[in-house]
């Protein structure tokens, strides 16, 4: 039988599961899953108490005794493992954003959900006045959701698209910011201070208790996310092709939405808001693989970005660690100057 | 002389056996109607053209056949059952459909967006089929495009991308198309190629509804033909028996004279001017 040139690699599976494949894809996925690995070892042996790799892999598969088995399993694995998880959950809430909207700015945390989980939390702290983990991260998610919400009336109300939503978005998120800013003003230095670091995003003193919930949440929608890859790529054509493929437009985006949604509401409900790895992700993943087919390369590339943001959080500064969210911030801030440089340049 | 005795067969069996067609379909946007009560029936195994001036409504139409917008009042019917009550994907694997205009990917191969007309037939578990091969290999072998399939689509001549996307709706494999100005940006040569694979495609028992902007094409190529104004139908059937000096005065406003084309022995309209 003649084969088709797609000008790309394909592995094909021809058993139960009948699936084409990129081959680049899965080569990138592969490497990027390894240095994940690899940072993930790493991040394992820093701290405080510095180990060897030996002690942490003794730690892991449980031939490690006390100290070093409660710093490894205990103290470390869930902050490694949670950035590992976040890391690709934002970046697929990225993905999905970027592509509903088609423009690299059209990410979860340039139009608001991220300032909008801040609000949530803030609400909860500063004027409820609990600091207790799970009532922040209850608070959180709720105001993700609110303004996810909002925006998706604003945006949506007649299946308007793309950019529309990014303005919205962006002007929603402006407001909240300065509504943060007034509930911060507003209060005592003290409290403030414990919401103002929650607003850094950080990954800092994480148990398995707190992230576990947030993990389960983010896999789930992973996969979620997965399935509806298709229709994805499909609305990619344009509305009027989509549905003529026979995508239901309205509602796979309606879904779409709300899987990338809670992919970003769940890791910001328990680290805060850490931006610019859902808007910078995916897009340098694209670099690599060249295609757009790159949600699973996508969730890779988070999964490595934010451990690796992680680490470099930790040493950066001696004897103080910085909250992870400040490091993707400085770092994001760059990538998203110049990518509004070129779109600029793009228009006129 | 084949090809018209079959259009003239066609034409007649039209009224009886049609399995696309609407009954009193009113279509708007929000608030704003562009068709009332309107009744139209796509001849089974036609190459149906829909000419008319530009926001007369064709593409709208187009779209409420195709089950991309449901009429607020009436029904349209697709093989005997109301469009409305097939799945969305069954739809797709009866009727596919062209649209005005369409977006490619960045950087996506001509191969693989010819393969995107294959996600009717696909779902989760198969989504890449030996099937899916056959009908991307042929639909590019018929619309010539085999040799561009590794290429980019952004990097391809306005020509080219018309027949990568045509080659699309091609792979859908289904038996009616729905092809909105197919041919426009094209320059001449490229525009009879892809009619003259119109006409095979619906002498291979395709059926085919076409909105094309040259009258003279249009009543070369179509063994029916739909005049539209301002939403409503102004004229349907064979284009020689409806292309007319008054018809095309009424629709389009222009005074014409029309001739016999010498080469299909079609009409043949020649605008006046002032
Ligand atoms: N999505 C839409 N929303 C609102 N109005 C529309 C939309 N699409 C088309 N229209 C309007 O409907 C009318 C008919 O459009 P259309 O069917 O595209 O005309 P044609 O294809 O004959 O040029 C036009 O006045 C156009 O402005
Ligand atoms: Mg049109």
């Amino acid at each position: 039988m003649r084969h088709i040139d797609f000008g790309r690699g394909y592995v094909r599976l021809k058993g139960l599961l009948k699936w084409r494949i990129d081959t680049r894809n899965i080569v990138v996925t592969a490497i990027l899953l390894s240095v994940t690995v690899i940072a993930a070892m790493f991040a394992l042996t820093m701290g405080s108490v510095e180990l060897t790799v030996r002690e942490v892999l003794a730690a892991l598969t449980g031939q490690a005794e006390g100290t070093a088995d409660t710093i490894v399993v205990e103290w470390r694995l869930p902050r490694v493992i949670a950035a590992i998880i976040f890391g690709a959950g934002l970046s697929v809430s990225g993905a999905i954003f970027q592509s509903i909207t088609r423009n690299p700015l059209g990410s979860p945390d340039i139009i608001g959900f991220s300032s909008g989980s801040y609000t949530g939390a803030l609400f909860v702290m500063l004027v409820l006045g609990s600091t207790s983990y799970m009532n922040v991260a209850a608070g959180a998610l709720a105001g993700g959701f609110l303004t996810a919400v909002l925006i998706y009336l604003f945006a949506f109300r007649k299946g308007t698209q793309g950019f529309r939503l990014i303005i919205v978005g962006i002007a929603i998120s402006t407001i909240l910011s300065s509504l943060n800013s007034m509930l911060l003003i507003r209060n005592e230095a003290e409290v403030a201070l414990t919401a103002a670091a929650w607003g850094a995003g950080s990954l800092n003193g994480m148990d398995w208790g707190q992230v576990l919930p947030a993990m389960i949440v983010v896999i789930f929608f992973l996969i979620c996310a997965w399935a509806m890859n298709r229709p994805l790529r499909e609305m990619e054509l344009g509305n009027d092709t989509a549905m003529s493929h026979g995508v239901r437009i309205e509602r796979s985006r309606f879904v779409l939405i709300f899987i990338g949604m809670a992919l970003t509401a769940a890791p910001t409900a328990v680290m805060g808001p850490v931006s610019f790895v859902a808007l910078a992700a995916p897009q340098i993943v694209k670099r690599f693989t060249g295609n757009e087919e790159s949600l699973i390369p996508s969730a890779a590339m988070g999964a490595l970005l934010l451990p690796a943001a992680d680490i470099l959080a930790q040493s950066i500064v001696q004897d103080a660690i910085l909250p992870v969210g400040i490091v993707t911030l400085s770092l994001g801030g760059g990538y998203l100057l110049w990518l509004l440089f070129r779109q600029a340049r793009s228009v006129y | 002389m084949a090809t018209q005795s079959d259009a003239e067969n066609q034409s007649s069996a039209v009224q009886h056996d049609s399995r696309l067609w609407t009954e009193d379909i009113t279509l708007q946007y929000d608030d704003r109607i562009i068709s009332q009560n309107l009744s139209v029936t796509i001849p089974h195994k036609s190459f149906t053209v829909i000419v008319g001036p530009n926001a007369c409504g064709k593409s709208t139409l187009l779209r409420a056949l195709s089950k991309l917008l449901k009429p607020t009042a009436g029904n349209v019917f697709l093989d005997g059952k109301d469009i409305a009550a097939y799945k969305s994907k069954e739809v797709a694997r009866k009727l596919g459909l062209l649209p005005q205009s369409s977006t490619a990917p960045d950087g996506i191969t001509a191969a693989n967006l010819v393969a995107h007309g294959r996600y009717p037939h696909q779902n989760l578990v198969r989504q890449w089929t030996d099937a899916d091969e056959a009908a991307v290999l042929s639909a590019m072998d018929v619309t010539n495009t085999t040799n561009l399939s590794n290429r980019f689509v952004d990097e391809l001549s306005g020509g080219q991308r018309q027949r990568i996307w045509l080659a699309m709706v091609l792979a859908q494999e289904t038996p009616v198309m729905l092809l909105d100005e197919p041919t426009t940006f094209l320059d001449i040569a490229h525009q009879i190629e892809l009619l003259e694979l119109f006409k095979d495609l619906n002498q291979q028992g395709n059926t085919l509804v076409a909105v094309l902007h040259d009258l003279n094409h249009a009543a070369r190529y179509a063994n029916h033909m739909i005049a539209m104004k301002d939403g409503q139908i102004a004229a349907q059937g064979d284009p020689r028996e409806i292309v007319t000096e008054q018809l095309v005065e009424e629709v389009f406003g222009l005074r014409c004279t029309i001739m016999e084309d010498p080469v299909a022995k079609t009409p043949y309209i020649i605008p006046l001017g002032r």
